[in-house]
């Protein structure tokens, strides 16, 4: 054991993932393994197998037959969760509107993985990105101890009386999902506690009161219930930080809406998600040193996207550069430019803005990529002026 | 105790399926549905493929439903049914459920046969205690009549019109119940509401078989067969009669016939009252009529010579042998 009862321990970002899953111990689990997710649900089964968890299975011969069961088991009145990556949200996409329309909170692992073609089965946001407009709360992980919080914190916030909404935890494919880290688990008996016990809503399985799931809403009421949706929605905000605040009780961990790095003072910064973020952060440093103003800020909470939050944290800077590891075909921002710059959007003084799209299909984003960036960005606070909008790096031309 | 199958003791249980759902008038499918729900002694949760069935029954806020329902999407009612089977074991046991409650997913033909096949097959491979029944009226209705996996030869529909070049469907129907029986469940069969006992004796054994089970059930439209409205039983007793549609069950690998017909009918019999058949009726497509009537006599014979082997081999055998 470590410090305050915490154990240390050397692992994947997938081990972490099961690891807090069987701390969770969900009652339905439904799965369809692929990579690099595959490994999350092969450790969970074998603790279903040696009784370490009271989960029921479905292994299922589809991810979407794997969602589809999730929105079965989920309306039938239990915790539920899952792991995907890739085609097989892609897969599940049809699903992932009806499990987050039926308000049914399931949690799901999402491994960032690229999608076809051409097929590649290595880390980008593509997936994650194509998903975002489903009605699924979305939170993303620089590292595994963030997926692993996450994971333990995305249960309470999907199944917050005042939401009940699905919700994915996300981590970059191999980068995290396969590489040994150093972090620290918390105690069984301490994350059984902070999920505290599945409060179930209408469940199918109450015979005595039929309920009728997934019911067909014509013209006279169908924009009622979406507008319905997105008012929840706005409360999934209030709900993240206050469970964050819970969370950091017990793992004396801090979590926010997103995470900021020296951006306070900062003239020039960085937006980037997940694993990206560590890379660019020593980069920083370097260009501190060097008497760059810089800063970080990496989106945690990516859906429902906090914009007057994250416009308040970069109003000040003169410029911004945003790097998204996804691509958006037919030429356009990439999609986390967007949100940044919808965030800036209402204020009269803000900063110029660039893009970079970096590190598609699990390509290595260096430091000597951030510093490009960097570089870039002090130029640019000099001449006020962007080179190009959107670009691409780490291309061999 | 089980309610007895006589229609005195029947009309005493309250029907789970409520008049006033929006089901064209003279539809088989919500006849079939009540059918099986009254047959039902347990308490059961339904889950429902899109289709006819569901955007008809299910229109916000006057579910016709008075059992717990779920529709989820049009290919996935058995993957569905699944979880809400699979969380029921799992809150069995851990002591937060007592009730016995059965589990039942009602597909079109459209979602069984074609896109739900899938999601089906996985089901009964996955061994869920669930029974899936099709209601097969042989075309994706509810979307303008157009051709499944279980439209009969010959028959003419928006997506396989007749004409003069292609004379309707040209393939021959899946046979869903045989590739059903094929995954080694405890208990296949095919149903006609025209038989209710017959059905309902075939619901009640479904249900008290663990297991996944499965039943094919016709339920003959009007709007795509092109018949009169008030004909859906006239039509599925003589896809009985005619053999078009055999009623049998296949208890571990062993076939029985449950209904013999007396006198086996033409199947002219059967095709001539729909619309959907009537350009067979001309001379230049005599040989397709003759081609249909072929194609149901081999099966019935195959039927027939499937159900003496297996009374050939007594029924312990029988489902050692084959099972």
């Amino acid at each position: 054991m470590g410090t305050n009862g915490k154990k240390i321990v050397a692992v994947t970002g997938n081990e972490a993932v099961a690891e807090a899953m069987r701390q969770i111990n969900p009652d339905v689990c439904a799965a369809y393994p692929i990579t690099p997710a595959t490994d999350i649900m092969q450790r969970f089964t074998s603790f279903v197998s040696n009784g370490k968890v009271k989960t029921e299975m479905v292994l299922v011969e589809s991810e979407h037959s794997a969602m589809s069961a999730c929105i079965g088991a989920s309306a039938a009145g239990g915790r539920v969760a899952t792991a995907t990556s890739a085609q097989g949200l892609a897969l599940m996409w049809e699903e992932l509107y009806i499990a987050s329309g039926n308000r049914l909170p399931i949690v799901m692992s999402l491994v960032n993985r690229a999608l076809s073609a051409p097929i590649n089965i290595h880390g980008d946001h593509s997936d994650g990105m194509g998903a975002r407009d489903c009605g699924w709360i979305q939170l993303w992980s620089e590292n595994a101890q963030e997926a692993y919080d996450n994971m333990i914190q995305a249960f309470r916030i999907a199944e917050h009386g005042d939401i009940r909404m699905p919700a994915m935890v996300c981590m970059d494919g191999f980068i995290i999902s396969h590489s040994i880290e150093r972090m620290e688990y918390l105690d069984d008996e301490t994350v059984r506690n902070f999920a505290g016990e599945f409060k179930t809503v209408n469940p199918l399985l109450d015979v005595e009161h039929p309920v009728s799931y997934g019911p067909l809403i014509l013209t006279d009421y169908y924009m009622e219930y979406r507008r319905a949706h997105a008012e929840v929605m706005s409360k999934v905000k209030k709900v993240v930080l206050d469970v964050a605040k819970d969370f950091e009780k017990i793992s004396g961990r801090e979590y926010g809406l997103f995470e900021t790095y020296r951006l306070e003072d900062a003239e020039v910064g960085i937006v980037v998600l997940n694993s990206a973020a560590g890379t660019t952060k020593d980069a920083i440093d370097m260009f501190r040193d060097k008497g760059v103003k810089a800063g970080l800020l990496k989106p945690r909470l990516f859906r429902p996207f906090p914009y007057e939050e994250v416009g308040e944290a970069l109003k000040h800077l003169k410029a911004v550069c945003v790097l998204d590891r996804a691509d958006a075909f037919g030429a356009s921002y990439g999609p986390l430019f967007m949100e940044i710059a919808a965030s800036l959007y209402p204020y009269k003084e803000r900063p110029v803005m660039f893009n970079k799209v970096y590190g598609l299909g699990g390509r290595d984003y260096l430091p000597d990529q951030a510093e490009l960036v960097l570089t870039e960005l002090a130029e640019t606070l000099k001449t006020g002026k962007v080179k190009t909008v959107k670009e691409y790096i780490g291309v061999r031309e | 105790m089980a309610t007895p199958l006589s229609l005195k003791e029947l009309s005493k249980k309250e029907v789970l399926l409520t008049g006033g759902h929006r089901m064209c008038a003279g539809c088989g499918a919500p006849i079939v549905v009540k059918m099986v729900l009254l047959a039902a002694e347990q308490p059961v949760v339904a889950a429902n493929a899109t289709g006819c069935l569901e955007v008809s029954t299910c229109i916000s806020e006057f579910t016709a439903w008075k059992i717990p329902w779920i529709h989820n999407a049009f290919e996935n009612a058995a993957a569905t049914a699944s979880g809400v089977e699979t969380m029921y074991r799992s809150l069995k046991k851990q002591g937060k459920i007592d009730k016995d409650i059965k589990f039942i997913a009602f597909g079109g033909d459209g979602g069984t046969y074609d896109i739900g096949f899938q999601s089906l097959s996985g089901a009964m491979e996955r061994g869920h205690d669930l029974l899936y029944i099709c209601y097969d009226n042989g075309a994706y209705m509810n979307t303008g009549i157009q051709r499944s996996s279980a439209t009969p030869f010959g028959a003419d529909t928006t997506t396989c019109p007749a004409g003069s070049a292609i004379p309707g469907k040209l393939q021959h129907r899946k046979d869903l119940t045989k590739i059903m029986a094929a995954h080694g469940i405890p208990y296949v069969a095919q149903a006609s509401p025209s038989h209710w006992q017959d059905l309902m004796k075939k619901v009640k054994k479904a249900l008290a078989t663990p297991g996944p089970k499965f039943m094919n059930i016709i339920a003959p439209c009007n709007r795509g067969w092109r018949s009169r409205n008030d004909d859906a039983i006239q039509l599925s007793r003589l896809a009985v009669e005619t053999c078009y549609w055999p009623l049998f069950e296949i208890e571990n690998g062993v076939t029985t016939i449950s209904v013999k017909p007396k006198e086996k009918k033409p199947l002219v019999e059967f095709l001539k009252p729909q619309g959907r058949f009537k350009h067979l009726f001309g001379p230049e497509n005599e040989h397709l009529l003759n081609e249909a009537q072929a194609q149901v006599d081999a099966y019935w014979d195959r039927l027939l010579r499937e159900e003496a082997f297996s009374a050939s081999l007594g029924s312990k055998e029988a489902e050692e042998k084959i099972a």
